[in-house]
C-alpha cells in the first residue's frame, strides 16, 4: 500500500438496527482503507448488508459504533466529498425536471457563476456520452441512458470519492458492459476515487483495483484482495485472460462459503 | 377499425355528433315535454334562454355574478394556500401528523354546509364571511391529499437530495412540491366542485348579492324561468372551471402524464 494518509477510512463500523423480534445486526466490526485515486469494488453474497455499509460510509445512515474518516475528517452526515449513484436511477433522478436540470440541481446551493455552473453541466454530460440529451426528461431515455444521467450528477458535484450501490443491476448486459468501461474511463482520465459496489463478482474484478470481499451479515471484510490485471482493460480480452479466472474463481470460493458458514474473522493478503 | 378509414372532416363530424348528441336530444326532449305540460314551474328551454339573457347579460353580472366569482377565486386561493401550507409541515413531520391525523378526518367528515351558521355568527354576515365558508369547506381534500403527498415522497429521491446536501427551500421548490404535485392537484379538483356548492349556499343565507342569493330570490318570486336561467349560469360555470383546472394540471403536470405514458408503452 502507498504510504500517503488514506482518503478514506473506515474503522471497526458496526451497524445493528432494532426491530421489534430483536436486533439485527447488519454490519459487524468492518475496517478498511481507500487512498486517493483508487477504485475499490466491495462484493459481497445478496443480503450482507452492502446497501447498509455503503449508506454508513456516505453519512446518510449514522453507525451504531466505528469512525468514517474523510480526508482526516470524521463522517457525521452526507458530505460535499462523496457523491452517491444508487441502483434505482429511475427514483433517483427526478422525472419533473430535465436531464440537465437533473446535473445542475446540487451545483446551485454552490456558490457558482452561472457560466461556471453551465460549463461543468456540460463537461459532466460530455463525460458520460450524453451532450445530445440534455434537454430530455430522464423517462424519455433507456435505463444505460438514464444511469449515465445519475453518474454526470454525481460528478458535476465534484466529489472527492464517487460511491456507487450495485448501479448497474437493472440494466441489460451489453449495456451493463458499457456502462463498465465509462466508469473504468472516467476512473483514469479523470483519476476520481471510486468505491463501487456489487453482488457480481465478474464485474468487480474486471473493474477494481482491489476487491474487498465481505462475508455474510454481520458483515466484516473476509479479504482484501489487490486485483493484479493490467491497467489497461478490455471485455473481451480481460475477461479471456487466465488470471482473471483465477481472481473470479478465488473471490467465488470464498462468497460460497461464506454464505455457507459463519462470519469468518477479517485477514488480509500481502 | 372503421374510424381510421374515414376521412379527418367525417371524423371530426362524427366525434362531434357523438359528444353533442344526448345534449340536444335532452333540449328537444325538454322543449316537447314543455310545451305539452300545463305545470307552470315546467318551462320551455327557449323561455329559459330568453331569461338567461335578460337576467344575467347587463348590470347583473357585475351586480350577482363578479361578487360571486371573486369569493369563489378568493376562497379557492386561500384554500390552496393554507390547505398545501400546512399539508407540507404536516405531511413532514411524523409526530404532529399522528397527532392531528384524527381530528383532520373529523373535520374533513363534517359536511360544511353545517358550519355556515356558526361562522356567520362568528363573523358577522360579510363578504369575508362567505370566503370563510368556503374555505372551511374546500381546504381538507387540499390538505390531507398534500399530506399524503408529501410523507409517500420515494425514499430514493429524500436520500439523494439528502446525499447532495440540497438545502431545505431548495428541497422544498424542487423535490417536496413537485413529487406531491399529482396528489396536489387531485385535492384540488376535488375542492373546487366543493367551493362552488359552497359559495351557492354560503349566498342562499343572509345575503344581498350573489348568485345564489339570486337564484333563493327568484325561487320565492315564483320566477321559474330566471331560476333555471341561474342554475344554468352555475352549471356553465362549473364547466367553465374545469377547463381551466385542465389547462393549468396539464401545464404542472406534463412530466407526470408523460412519464406514464412512457411507463405504459
Amino acid at each position: 500500500m502507498p504510504d500517503s494518509s488514506p482518503l478514506l477510512r473506515v474503522e471497526h463500523l458496526r451497524k445493528v438496527y432494532s426491530a421489534a423480534q430483536g436486533d439485527i445486526e447488519a454490519v459487524g466490526d468492518l475496517s478498511f482503507t481507500m487512498n486517493r485515486g483508487e477504485l475499490v469494488c466491495i462484493v459481497g453474497p445478496s443480503g450482507c448488508g452492502k446497501t447498509t455499509l455503503l449508506k454508513c460510509v456516505a453519512g446518510l445512515l449514522r453507525p451504531t459504533s466505528g469512525l468514517v474518516e474523510m480526508d482526516g475528517s470524521p463522517v457525521t452526515g452526507p458530505s460535499p466529498a462523496m457523491a452517491v449513484v444508487f441502483q434505482e436511477y429511475g427514483r433517483s433522478l427526478y422525472p419533473w425536471l430535465t436531464v440537465r436540470g437533473n446535473v445542475e440541481l446540487p451545483l446551485r446551493h454552490k456558490k457558482l457563476s452561472r457560466a461556471v455552473r453551465d460549463r461543468i453541466v456540460a463537461d459532466a454530460l460530455e463525460a458520460v456520452g450524453l451532450p445530445q440529451a440534455a434537454r430530455n426528461h430522464p423517462w424519455q431515455l433507456s435505463g444505460g441512458m438514464q444511469q449515465r444521467v445519475a453518474i454526470a450528477r454525481a460528478i458535476a458535484y465534484q466529489p472527492e470519492v464517487l460511491i456507487m450501490d450495485e448501479p448497474f443491476a437493472a440494466v441489460d448486459a451489453q449495456t451493463r458492459a458499457d456502462l463498465e468501461d465509462l466508469v473504468r474511463t472516467l476512473h483514469r482520465t479523470r483519476g476520481i476515487s471510486t468505491v463501487f459496489v456489487t453482488h457480481d463478482i465478474d464485474e468487480s474484478v474486471y473493474l477494481g483495483q482491489r476487491v474487498l470481499i465481505l462475508s455474510n451479515s454481520p458483515t466484516r471484510v473476509r479479504e482484501d484482495l489487490a486485483i493484479d490485471l493490467p491497467a489497461e482493460r478490455d471485455q473481451l480480452t480481460t475477461r479471456a485472460l487466465p488470471r482473471f479466472t483465477e481472481l473470479r474463481t478465488h473471490i467465488y470460493e470464498h462468497i460460497r462459503r461464506a454464505r455457507q458458514g459463519p462470519a469468518a474473522a477479517p485477514q488480509s493478503t500481502p | 377499425m372503421t374510424a381510421a378509414r374515414r376521412s379527418p372532416a367525417t371524423r371530426i363530424a362524427v366525434n362531434a355528433a357523438f359528444a353533442l348528441g344526448l345534449p340536444v336530444l335532452i333540449v328537444v326532449l325538454w322543449g316537447l315535454w314543455s310545451a305539452r305540460s300545463a305545470n307552470r314551474f315546467l318551462v320551455g328551454p327557449l323561455a329559459v334562454l330568453d331569461a338567461f339573457r335578460r337576467t344575467w347579460i347587463g348590470p347583473a353580472f357585475a351586480d350577482d355574478v363578479l361578487p360571486s366569482l371573486s369569493r369563489l377565486a378568493l376562497g379557492l386561493l386561500a384554500s390552496i394556500v393554507l390547505g398545501v401550507a400546512a399539508g407540507v409541515v404536516i405531511g413532514r413531520l411524523r409526530r404532529l401528523r399522528e397527532l392531528l391525523e384524527p381530528l383532520l378526518e373529523f373535520f374533513r367528515a363534517i359536511p360544511p354546509p353545517v358550519l355556515i351558521p356558526v361562522v356567520m355568527l362568528l363573523l358577522g354576515i360579510t363578504g369575508t364571511t362567505k370566503v370563510v365558508i368556503i374555505v372551511s369547506g374546500a381546504i381538507w381534500p387540499i390538505l390531507l391529499n398534500t399530506i399524503d403527498g408529501v410523507r409517500s415522497t420515494d425514499s430514493v429521491m429524500t436520500e439523494t437530495a439528502d446525499s447532495f446536501r440540497i438545502p431545505r427551500w431548495q428541497r422544498l421548490w424542487s423535490v417536496v412540491l413537485p413529487a406531491a404535485s399529482p396528489r396536489i392537484m387531485t385535492g384540488v379538483r376535488q375542492a373546487m366542485s366543493v367551493a362552488l356548492i359552497l359559495m351557492v349556499i354560503s349566498e342562499m343565507f343572509a345575503s344581498s348579492s350573489g348568485l345564489g342569493y339570486r337564484i333563493a330570490y327568484f325561487q320565492r318570486n315564483y320566477l321559474v324561468a330566471e331560476m333555471w336561467s341561474g342554475i344554468l349560469l352555475l352549471g356553465l360555470i362549473g364547466v367553465a372551471l374545469a377547463v381551466v383546472f385542465g389547462l393549468v394540471e396539464r401545464r404542472v403536470l406534463r412530466w407526470y402524464h408523460g412519464m406514464r405514458e412512457a411507463t405504459h408503452a
